[in-house]
Order: structure tokens, then sequence, then C-alpha cells
């Protein structure tokens, strides 16, 4: 079956998601990514939407849990890419994607969890989630 | 009885002569169109009048007959709006030609007024209708240009600049309706992606009022720049529209607002960590092109 | 008012969410609607296809041009004969919630659009149409 492919970057975690998604395929994700925190002891998921045209209840939904399930684990994420007009309905919408950070590309999502890793120290993380 | 067709048809030259002799040389506008055009375009109607009249006598418009007559109509009609013709010289043009045909009849008439009555009548509702389509279909083609043109006015009034690397700025000048916010703010969401700016300034300094509504669009914007990564600053709060947004109920909680744009962007700066620092200078030296004697640190 | 074709999908599975995704997406293209309303009919279209789907137990669309005196539109229409909705109003005011899953997305995608109505009967099934003009 097929799978959002994750890759390995230093101590983070890089998912881009590019295809319409199901929810056989959310579901999986979500398994993926939980799978692989534990295994690399990873301490950032970086979920790149910026091929996303549409984001709706349902993935706003996976984007949150993903986020949730990462932090229980003391992983932080952050979801980069965002277009536009994808913004602009989640407002209308009235999605807010709580727990989620965001930033507008990889790099900067990178600085971002950087930062707050040496802001907040890691042991202060996992005493939060 | 398709007389008419006939007479018409008969009478073709007579006609168009005494048609272009009608229209007052003010209504040709020999300046914007050809003499040659101008016959083009006479023979063109009066051929379609005489096929649409050939096949169908009732001055009903809508029958398949006319369809030939009509799409000329609109296009001489729409060309003309493009040139610059008054909405009455494109319309006189169509009803100076009932004179020469009303001539056309009393010269054929065989001698039965009410045949020629009749034939007057219908010409004259059939000609009434064809003026009112003229005068449609030029409001239309006005209405066109005025909506092209306000859109290119749109998408020029508030340009996104770039103040640094990293900070954008959205100076809007000017009272800001429903349809300009959200093409506004459209465009400076895209800029922020473009330009990869985590912090953009919306400056209303230039704007005289703030409704609900704007506020709402603004609101808006500042949280769909969020969710993409982005900060909004808003500056240029006037001490009316601080009153208004009070008065209105309107949340700005979560907005960062400053006085100035100045301010604003001695923020930006420092979030991003930068600052602004005086460089040693000797005044006996010569002032540098570049005015003002400052470089941005980054830390 | 002329209507032109119509258009029906089937939605019996989460693939044809997607389906439904797509063709929304080319006709409002076709019809070329701005980016942004593009994105607000579409991402609307997900939301109830998907109602229909989770809560209708399965049903259909269908899609239809409007062509209005001085507009362009389109028009969705979401039918299933599920377990119907038994406190319209409060689904509409629920609107969205992340994480629980009872969020209908009816209050979010009324606002994603420029008309809307929406029919229920317990037992019987619900029946939502929307339109966006260009």
């Amino acid at each position: 079956m097929e799978r959002i492919p994750i890759l390995r970057m230093g101590p983070f975690l890089l998912i881009t998601i590019q295809v319409d998604m199901h929810d056989k395929l959310a579901v999986q994700l979500q398994d993926d990514v939980t799978q692989r925190i534990s295994e690399w002891g990873s301490t950032g998921v970086l979920i790149d939407i910026s091929s996303l045209e549409i984001v709706d209840s349902f993935i706003g939904r996976m984007l949150a849990n993903i986020a949730a399930m990462s932090r229980v684990l003391g992983a932080e994420t952050v979801v980069v890419g965002m277009q536009p007009a994808v913004a602009i309905t989640l407002v209308e919408l009235g999605m807010s994607l709580p727990g989620v950070r965001t930033a507008l590309n990889v790099e900067m999502g990178m600085e971002l969890l950087y930062n707050q890793q040496s802001a907040v120290g890691l042991s202060d993380e996992r005493a939060r989630a | 009885m398709t007389k008419v067709a006939e007479i018409i048809k008969r009478n073709e030259d007579q006609i168009r002569a005494d048609w272009m002799k009608n229209m007052a040389k003010a209504v040709q506008r020999a300046d914007l169109m050809s003499k040659q055009e101008l016959d083009e375009q006479s023979r063109a109607l009066l051929a379609s009048i005489a096929e649409g009249t050939a096949v169908d006598e009732s001055a009903d418009l809508t029958g398949p007959a006319w369809y030939k007559a009509k799409s000329l109509l609109e296009q001489i009609s729409a060309s003309r709006a493009r040139q610059g013709f008054s909405p009455t010289e494109t319309c006189t043009f169509v009803l100076s030609l009932k004179e020469p045909l009303f001539n056309s009849f009393r010269r054929e008439s065989s001698g039965n007024p009410d045949e020629t009555f009749a034939h007057i009548w219908r010409t004259t509702l059939l000609i009434d209708r064809l003026a009112l389509l003229t005068m449609e279909a030029f409001m239309r083609t006005r209405e066109e240009v005025i909506s092209r043109q306000q859109q290119e006015l749109l998408e020029l009034s508030t340009p996104v600049v770039k103040l640094w690397d990293g900070v954008l700025a959205l100076p809007i000048i000017g009272t800001l309706d429903s349809a300009r916010t959200q093409v506004v703010m459209e465009n400076l969401l895209q800029a922020v992606v473009s330009t990869n700016s985590k912090f953009a300034i919306i400056d209303i300094t230039g704007v005289p009022t703030v409704d609900t509504l704007v506020a709402q669009h603004l609101l808006k914007t500042i949280t769909a720049a969020r969710l993409m990564g982005a900060d909004c600053i808003l500056s240029g709060v006037r001490p009316q529209i601080a009153q208004t947004i009070v008065h209105l109920g309107i949340n700005l909680a979560d907005v960062i607002t400053k006085a100035k744009l100045a301010d604003a962007f001695a923020l930006a700066l420092q979030r991003s960590g930068r600052g602004v620092v005086r460089l040693a200078s000797n005044s006996a030296e010569p002032v540098p092109s570049s005015p003002i004697p400052t470089s941005v640190k980054e830390s | 008012m002329s209507a032109q074709e119509l258009e029906l999908i089937p939605i019996q599975s989460s693939s044809d969410v997607v389906v439904v995704r797509q063709r929304v997406r080319q006709r409002t293209t076709d019809l070329r609607f701005t980016l942004v309303d593009q994105t607000k009919l579409v991402t609307a279209a997900s939301e109830l296809a998907r109602n229909a789907l989770d809560h209708g137990k399965g049903g259909r669309m269908t899609m239809e041009i409007l062509n209005g005196t001085s507009r362009v539109g389109l028009k969705l229409v979401f039918e299933d004969n599920g377990p119907g909705i038994p406190d319209i109003e409060q689904a509409l005011k629920d609107g969205f919630t992340t994480g629980s899953g009872m969020g209908l997305g009816l209050g979010g995608s009324k606002r994603l659009v420029n008309e809307f109505a929406i029919e229920s009967e317990v037992g019987k099934g619900t029946k939502v149409t929307v339109v966006r003009w260009k």
C-alpha cells in the first residue's frame, strides 16, 4: 500500500504531503510518525504542506493529531508551506489548528524547532507533555 | 405579405443615401470613423433588416429571423462605445433610418393608405426596438470598460513593499471597501509566501475610516498570516480609528499594534534578531551617498 | 435561469471524496473562479461529502452550473439516506471542532459558500444544497 515517506533530518523528521489524502493513508501516517519518533528519538517533526491546495477539517484534524501524539513522545511539530488560499479558507472555516506551530518553509521551520529547543531545554519539554 | 422587404430591396440605394444625408454631420463623427466604415455598417445593417422583415413581418426581435440584425447591432454598438461615440450618436445612427424608410413607403404606396400606415407602424416599432437594443449593448460595453479600469486601479493602488529581508509593509491609502480589502489581503499573503517574509506591517495611516466589515477582513488576514507562519503588525492606527474599533467591540487582543510605521519596523527587526546601530562618524568626512549613516546589525 | 448538464457523483468510499474534490475543482477552473473562491468551494464540498459518507452512511453529490442573468454559479447538492440530523440548529452552531470528531463541518461550510440550504429528517436522510457564484 502507498505510504507517505518520512525522511530523517538529524534530530528532526520531514514529511512532505503531496497527494490527496484519504482515511487509510492518514491513519498509516500517524502510525508511522509515532513509530519513527520512538525509533530515532526525534525531537521535532516538520510537515510540508506546500503542495496541498485543499486542507479540510479531516486533514486539519490529522495535523492536530500528529502534533498532539508527537508532543506526548517529546517532539514538537511545525507545519510549513501553507498556501495563502488555504489559510484564508481555514480562517473562514473557523479552524485554528490548535497545538500546531507553523512556518513559511522548511528552513524557517527548522529554525523554529532549534530556537525552541535551545530556549526551553528538552527536559522541560518532556515534563510539560 | 412581405411587401416591406420588397420595398427596401427596390429602394436600397436611395434609402441609404437619404439616411447618410439625414445623419447630421456631428453624429457621423468623421473624426472617429471613416466614411468607408460608416458606409459598410449602414449597408450591412439595412441588408440585415431587409432580410429580417422578409421572413418575419412582426417587430418581435426574439425570433430567429432577427439574430443577424441583432448581433450586427451589438457589434456596431460595442465598437462605437469603445471608439468614444456618445450614446445619442450611436442610437441616432439607428433611429435616423426611419425617415428614409417611411419616404420609400410613401413613394411606393399603391394608393392604399391603410397598407402604407401598417408598414409605417410596424417599421417604427421595429426601429425603436433595434434602437433600444443598441442602447443596451452600448451600456454593457461601457460597463465592461469601467469594471476593467476599476480592476486595474485596484491592483495598482496598494503595492506591497519590502522594507528589509523578511519584513514587508503594506501601506494602505484611501477608503477600504470589502472588495478592495479582499484583493489587498490576498496580495499581501501571496507576497509573504513569495518573499518568505516572517513579518508584514499593515499600515493604515492613510485610511480615514474603518467599519466593522473592513475590521473583520483585517483580522481575518492577520489570522491567515499567522496560520501560514508569519506575523502581522498593524500600524498607523489613528485616534479616531482606535475609538471606532473599541466602539464596534472589535477584539484586537491578539494583534500587535503600533501607532507609527517606524515603531512597527523597529519591532519587526528586533523580533527577527536584528537592531539598528549608529556607526562612528567624523563630521569632517564627506556625507556618503546613502543619507542614513546606520547599519543593520545581524545578531 | 437555464441549467446545464447535471453531473452525479456517488459517495460510497473515501476515495469518492477525493473524486468529489477533483471534479468540483475541475468545474470551478473551467468557470474561471478566482483561486480563493475555488479553494473555498472545493473545501466545502470535501466537508459535505465527508459528512454524507461518515454520518450519512454514503450518498451522492449532484453538480450543476447555474446561468443567472448576469452571473455564473456552481450548485452542489449532497444527499444521503442516513440517520438524519436531529437538531440542525445545533449542528450548524457546533460548526467545527478538532479532535472530538463530532464537528459536522456544516457551520464552517456555510461560511464558505454564498447560498446554503439544508433539509434533514431523522430516519430518512439529509440533503444539503450549496451555491457559489463567480
